[in-house]
């Protein structure tokens, strides 16, 4: 259980008749901090530090504490984790005269526009500096990715729908000159 | 006859994860919450009584996936699972996984889904109602909006000025509403412009309807909703009315069972008004009626779920006050809005206002989900006493560590033309055309719902 809004204004209320501009209040489980501001109104930063309690597996509707074992699996539908948001190398890969096109946010690569539709470009297309080679969904929101340079495509470094760190080689290009 | 639900499956993430765990705490309900690889840790997670993993973070593989939410209430031994709004919220195949696994779903049934999700069914039912509704298909003339059948939220909406440019519009549009919603189906319906967006709050419980009076969405960036308030502002009474009345009447056609709302496009020089789409969910933008009547939807959302009839007669609600709601979004307003995710290294809200969110110092936004941060709610006796309580709170407010729009929404409250009251839905672009020196970006991306 930790502090709702109405409990915090119960606090405010407290704290408007007193002298004091910050209230710092910490306990295993939570912590919060109010503070008068410039305008007379106050701001509050709180942090919930509760751990959270792991997956209850109790198919026979037993507590969540019970710490039966897992049994089918059922809620363990996945194999791995495409979670990350660590940053890429950026362009690492530009040796003997590959370019990388990197990811410009962090997302999920798309080869083609739609599922079922042919892929933007395959290994050996030419591309032009404005060829759409990729996109990468971050936030719902759909990005292109251009080639960015003329050349031919060398490599397709990551599979479709595989997640894409900010900056990570998406495709490399074999530069040709124009 | 059901008793109370004992524990309720959270199959949802972000802000609205937390504030129905919250509600859920109130009323002496435990709480098991889904979370994807990327939300282990979330605040929502440290919230909830206990954290079920369903699935790595991409949501089609985890909060999107109906078997294994509802496996996952089983697994969890809950009552019952609120789905929030999006993912599975509007999915009848998760309210169907949910009856086969003998566990209740919070929302409407599963034909009522089908009926408000499919935007030409819910239209057919608007007609069939009395509601007025936008000249469709070769009636439609230019400009004329392109929209998915299995749109929502705003998602799958484009607008055509010409004839010439038509064919290759609805081309493009059933590519990307196949993408996103997994159905090609796109029509045609008159855009008006300048025009306002009207909703209408119901309640069901699948016997009777009632109505919790409106909300005025028209601040909004590429469809996607920005601030919202409670009443609308400057509706004559006859149109407020007539609103309401619309709204109920589709309701009780559908049976409707649960929260829901009808959403309204207002031409804002006639007075007319058009049926747009039914949200057969809670909504993003329920705090602000929340602080106009008092009450709490999502408890109501569980009692009729519960299978209790209303606790409310229409004449029992009572709108008091005015309310505005800003969403702070991880958007980068220096560069178009460019999503932001990142790590949270710090989270200082104004107090002493209702802010509904998901992050505090150290919190992942990740960049799977959507990119909705805080709902900073304000409340006052009149609306000229909601937006000072409002811009004074946004001054207030200070979050590091990844970009915001705070400045943006500090910006379009501040103008003259939101005080009057009642702007239209290009207020957004108007403001930022006016107060950006660089020229707004070509948008680079279509987005998905």
């Amino acid at each position: 259980m930790d502090l709702t809004n109405e409990d915090v204004a119960d606090i405010l209320a407290l704290l408007d008749s007193l002298p004091y501009d910050e209230l710092d209040l910490r306990t295993p489980r939570f912590r919060l901090t109010l503070r008068r501001a410039a305008d007379g109104g106050w701001t509050e930063e709180s942090r919930v530090l509760s751990e959270p309690v792991s997956v209850p597996q109790s198919p026979n509707g037993s507590p969540p504490d019970s710490g039966s074992p897992p049994d089918s699996g059922i809620s363990d539908i996945s194999e791995m984790s495409d979670m990350g948001d660590g940053e890429a190398a950026e362009g690492g890969e530009a040796a003997g005269g590959l370019v990388a096109v990197t990811a410009p946010l962090p997302g999920t690569f798309y080869r083609a526009p739609r599922p079922g539709a042919p892929p933007f470009v395959e290994v050996g297309d030419l591309v032009r500096e404005d060829t759409v080679v990729a996109i990468v969904e971050t936030m719902k929101l759909m990005n292109s990715v251009p080639a960015g340079t003329r050349g031919r495509v060398a490599r397709i470094c990551l599979a479709n729908a595989e997640f894409a760190a900010r900056g990570a080689t998406l495709v490399l290009i074999e530069s040709e000159p124009s | 006859m059901r008793h109370g639900f004992r524990r309720i499956l959270v199959a949802n993430r972000g802000e609205i994860a937390a504030r129905i765990i919250r509600t859920c705490q109130r009323l002496g309900i435990e709480t098991v919450l889904t979370v994807s690889d990327a939300d282990a840790g979330s605040l929502p997670a440290r919230l909830a009584d206990a954290v079920i993993r369903i699935g790595p973070a991409s949501p089609a593989s985890s909060y999107l996936n109906a078997d294994a939410v509802a496996g996952a209430a089983v697994a969890a031994g809950a009552d019952a699972v609120h789905p929030g709004y999006g993912f599975g919220s509007e999915n009848p195949r998760l309210a169907r996984a949910c009856a086969a696994a003998g566990v209740v779903f919070i929302g409407p049934e599963a034909a009522t889904l089908e009926a408000a999700g499919d935007k030409l069914a819910a239209r057919e039912h608007a007609v069939a109602a009395g509601l007025p509704v936008l000249p469709e298909g070769a009636d439609a003339g230019f400009p004329v909006l392109v929209k998915a059948a299995g749109g929502g939220g705003g998602r799958g909406l484009r607008v055509v000025r010409d004839p010439a440019s038509l064919a290759a519009a609805v081309t493009l549009a059933s590519a990307e509403a196949e993408a996103a919603f997994g159905d090609p189906r796109v029509y045609l319906e008159r855009y008006v412009s300048p025009a306002r967006h009207v909703e209408v709050q119901l309640l069901g419980d699948g016997e009777r309807v009632i109505h919790l009076g409106d909300r005025d969405c028209s601040v909004q960036r590429r469809y996607q909703k920005l601030i919202e308030e409670a009443p609308a502002p400057l509706l004559s009474a006859p149109l407020r009315d007539g609103l309401h009345e619309a709204a109920v009447t589709l309701g009780t056609r559908l049976r409707y069972r649960g929260a829901g709302t009808v959403e309204f496009l207002v031409d804002a020089a006639s007075e007319a008004f058009y049926f747009l789409e039914v949200n057969a969910r809670i909504q993003v933008e329920h705090p602000v009626t929340e602080a106009v009547t008092g009450l709490d939807l999502v408890a109501e959302q569980i009692a009729i779920a519960e299978g209790r009839p209303l606790r409310l007669a229409q004449d029992d609600v009572t709108i008091t006050g005015h309310a505005i709601e800003c969403r702070v979004n991880a958007e980068d307003p220096a560069r178009d809005f460019t999503p932001s995710p990142g790590t949270v290294r710090r989270a200082v809200f104004p107090a002493g206002v209702r802010v509904d969110t998901h992050i505090q110092a150290g919190s992942t936004v990740p960049p799977q989900y959507d990119s909705l941060l805080a709902k900073i709610i304000a409340r006052g006796g009149d609306r000229a006493g909601a937006l000072a309580r409002l811009s004074a709170a946004l001054d207030r407010c200070e979050i590091d560590g990844v970009a915001t729009n705070l400045r943006t929404q500090q910006m379009l409250l501040a103008g003259a033309e939101f005080a009057r009251g009642g702007v239209d839905t290009g207020y957004l672009e108007r403001r930022l055309a006016g107060e950006t020196a660089v020229p707004v970006r070509a948008n680079s991306g279509a987005s998905r719902g």
